[in-house]
């Protein structure tokens, strides 16, 4: 195997190891009816975290996602059920709203030179501001529309069932291995996060890719706000908060980088998938409260970053100087 | 390192709070009216110092971590946690003092791990941080066991709503607070370490400073600070809320660093200018609620201003008032 596929391989493996040590102990977890809803219970985390996993592997990050999650739920619903748009359109509108946020985001980022954390932290501030001036409740949507989306549905065998969103996440997870494994604009991506200043002198068009970079995490982050308002039938301006740390924790989770250059938009679904085995573990248990879910993850996240060092500390003996620094 | 003069005293910061309370004062005007009632001031200013006291003190112990090119995500949790120690102890009967020690010591307990982490295992501060902050709050809920503990101790509601001199007392610790970690940094050579880690870390550690321990001593300085900081805040409402004490306040408190002119990317810092930050961010708190504005505007208001300060901040702008360093090469800042 190649060497560079081994954090990948590890995260693989824990979630397997994990989900038989469930399985063993509640049989019941084996079955399609769980996977299935599995896919569609973390269907808005997952499309998120695709977005989150091309900015981190730029070196970058995007604390705003949760809030575009969020903003682009009520910006839906009150174009469909105030102002009598079709579903479609509004679709479209969102994710055109939320493409300009995030170029204007990159673009800040680029040319005022500003880190990425201060200008998405503004983002943040205000996606979720926006949403809570346009309304301060919860904005049922009622459409025929998504009726018809909530119905399909494809069965499987042993009453599983693998919804729309479910699909759509498994889509948008092989859509974003290929953008980021197979195209040039990938390859801009790694070279930007694994050093900026090599990557511009070599001919990477920096501008360009960052500010992409940022509209794709933003696209994406309304691409799970719409399946976060197919889920729920509903927008509400407090939605989705916190998704960003979700996303980050799936996405280092996922055997990515935080400092940029390396990573797999693969991992970050196993870490997706993983993150929604400790939710439904503990809620197979029963007499495990949730906050329990919040320690799990953060214990997680302990162990996948000291794993990362290991690895990376045994494969590259020329990085141990910049362990150092 | 200068000493205070008129002149440093008008600098952005001071200013922009100056600008801020006038605003309030114009769309309010009885902003500035002060009245004394039971032994202590009440008004529109003084609920600003009140209120801003927790943002403040987190941005005392935040200063340091960024300066060191670093940030601490997980001080809204420290708080949690810190509250709910105190509480539940308080709540089982042990001293005032005691449990407040005992909530102290596991903030400072918090801020090692988070050192721990950033110096020995040489983790990036925000995955490190990150950790706490997810684990943080559900090993707040642990504490209280999911509920929210009241408490009546008088003692540590002192701590919360009592006065000094007529000062609200959260506002009092802050002071307190800023001026010992201020003289901690500037009257000795701690300071000039941080930054000189800041500025390069490898450098430093080749110049002989023992960067491992300074980098523990600022994380659990800023776990420190975060307990106080819950410590205070638990005792205002007189009880733990594991799911909602400092929820989201690390950001402010990184927002009142950066307003305060301390860079991220390490280097340079001033404790008593994030202090002013954090009043800043909550003098517009203050106005927006006070002027009869609906309070959903405060955030888009705080977007409008880090985008403000991030354009006055930046090169590109602030590059033609500058004679020296002219060039700045785009990639290498990022």
């Amino acid at each position: 195997m190649k060497r560079s596929l081994r954090p990948l391989a590890a995260t693989a493996v824990i979630f397997i190891i994990a989900y038989a040590l469930s399985v063993v102990q509640f049989p019941n977890m084996l079955s399609t009816r769980v996977l299935g809803n599995f896919l569609t219970d973390n269907a808005f985390l997952g499309i998120a975290a695709v977005g989150m996993t091309f900015v981190i592997i730029s070196g970058g990050i995007d604390l705003s996602v949760g809030s575009v999650i969020g903003f682009t739920g009520v910006l839906i619903a009150v174009l469909i059920n105030w102002l009598g748009f079709h579903p479609l359109a509004a679709f479209v509108i969102a994710l055109g709203v939320a493409g300009l946020f995030g170029a204007a985001m990159g673009f800040i980022i680029h040319y005022l030179q500003v880190p990425a954390f201060i200008v998405t932290l503004a983002g943040m501030f205000l996606a979720r501001g926006g949403a809570s001036v346009i309304t301060q409740d919860s904005v049922p949507i009622h459409h025929d529309f998504y009726d018809t989306l909530g119905d399909l549905m494809i069965r499987l065998p042993g009453g599983g069932r693998l919804s729309f969103i479910g699909m759509l996440m498994i889509v948008v997870f092989l859509g974003g291995a290929l953008l980021a494994h197979r195209t040039k604009f990938g390859s801009y991506v790694y070279a930007l996060g694994g050093n900026p200043v090599s990557a511009s002198l070599m001919g990477v068009p920096v501008a360009q890719t960052t500010v992409l970079i940022y509209m794709l995490s933003s696209m994406l982050a309304a691409l799970a706000g719409i399946v976060f308002s197919l889920y729920t039938s509903a927008g509400y301006p407090l939605a989705a908060v916190g998704v960003e740390l979700d996303a980050i924790s799936a996405v280092v989770i996922g055997g990515t980088l935080l400092t940029g250059g390396y990573g797999f938009v693969l991992g970050t679904f196993v870490g997706v998938m993983l993150l929604g085995l400790v939710q439904t573990y503990i809620i197979f248990d029963g007499t495990l409260s949730s906050w329990w879910t919040k320690i799990v993850i953060g214990v997680l996240l302990f162990l996948f970053i000291v794993l990362q060092r290991i690895i990376f500390a045994a494969s590259a003996p020329g990085g141990k100087s910049s362990e150092k620094a | 390192m200068k000493r205070l003069s008129p002149g440093r005293l008008a600098n952005p910061q001071v200013m922009a709070l100056i600008g801020v309370l006038l605003i309030n004062w114009l769309l309010f005007p009885n902003f500035f009216n002060v009245t004394w009632q039971d032994g202590r001031f009440f008004g529109s200013i003084v609920d600003v110092l009140n209120r801003g006291a927790p943002v403040a003190i987190l941005a005392i112990g935040m200063t340091g971590v960024i300066a060191t090119k670093g940030v601490d995500l997980s001080v809204g949790a420290i708080m949690a946690v810190c509250g709910a120690v105190a509480a539940t102890m308080v709540v089982a009967g042990y001293p005032t003092p005691i449990a407040v020690i005992a909530a102290l010591s596991v903030g400072m307990l918090c801020g090692l791990w988070n050192g721990f982490l950033v110096a020995v295992l040489d983790i990036q501060p925000i995955v490190a941080t990150l950790v706490l902050m997810v684990a943080g709050r559900g090993i707040a809920q642990l504490i209280t066991e999911g509920s929210i503990v009241t408490f009546n101790d008088p003692a540590l509601i002192f701590l919360g709503t009592g006065s000094l001199l007529g000062f609200p007392m959260a506002a009092v610790i802050a002071l307190a607070l800023m001026v010992l970690v201020t003289l901690l940094v500037r009257k000795t050579a701690i300071g000039l370490f941080i930054q000189a880690i800041g500025v390069n870390r490898a450098a430093a550690s080749l110049a002989g400073i023992r960067s491992r321990m300074l980098l523990m001593l600022v994380y659990t300085t800023s776990g420190f600070c975060a307990a106080v900081a819950g410590i205070v805040v638990a005792a205002d409402i007189r009880g733990a809320d594991a799911n909602n004490s400092g929820l989201w306040l690390e950001l402010d408190a990184i927002l009142a660093v950066v307003i305060g002119g301390t860079s991220l990317l390490g280097g340079r810092f001033s404790i008593p200018l994030a202090v002013i930050g954090a009043l800043i961010i909550q003098a517009m708190n203050t106005g927006i609620l006070v002027s009869g504005f609906p309070p959903e505007f405060n955030l888009i208001v705080k977007a409008g201003m880090i985008i403000l300060i991030l354009l006055i901040q930046s090169p590109y702008v602030t590059l033609p008032f500058r004679r020296r360093r002219p060039t700045i090469t785009k990639a290498a800042s990022r």
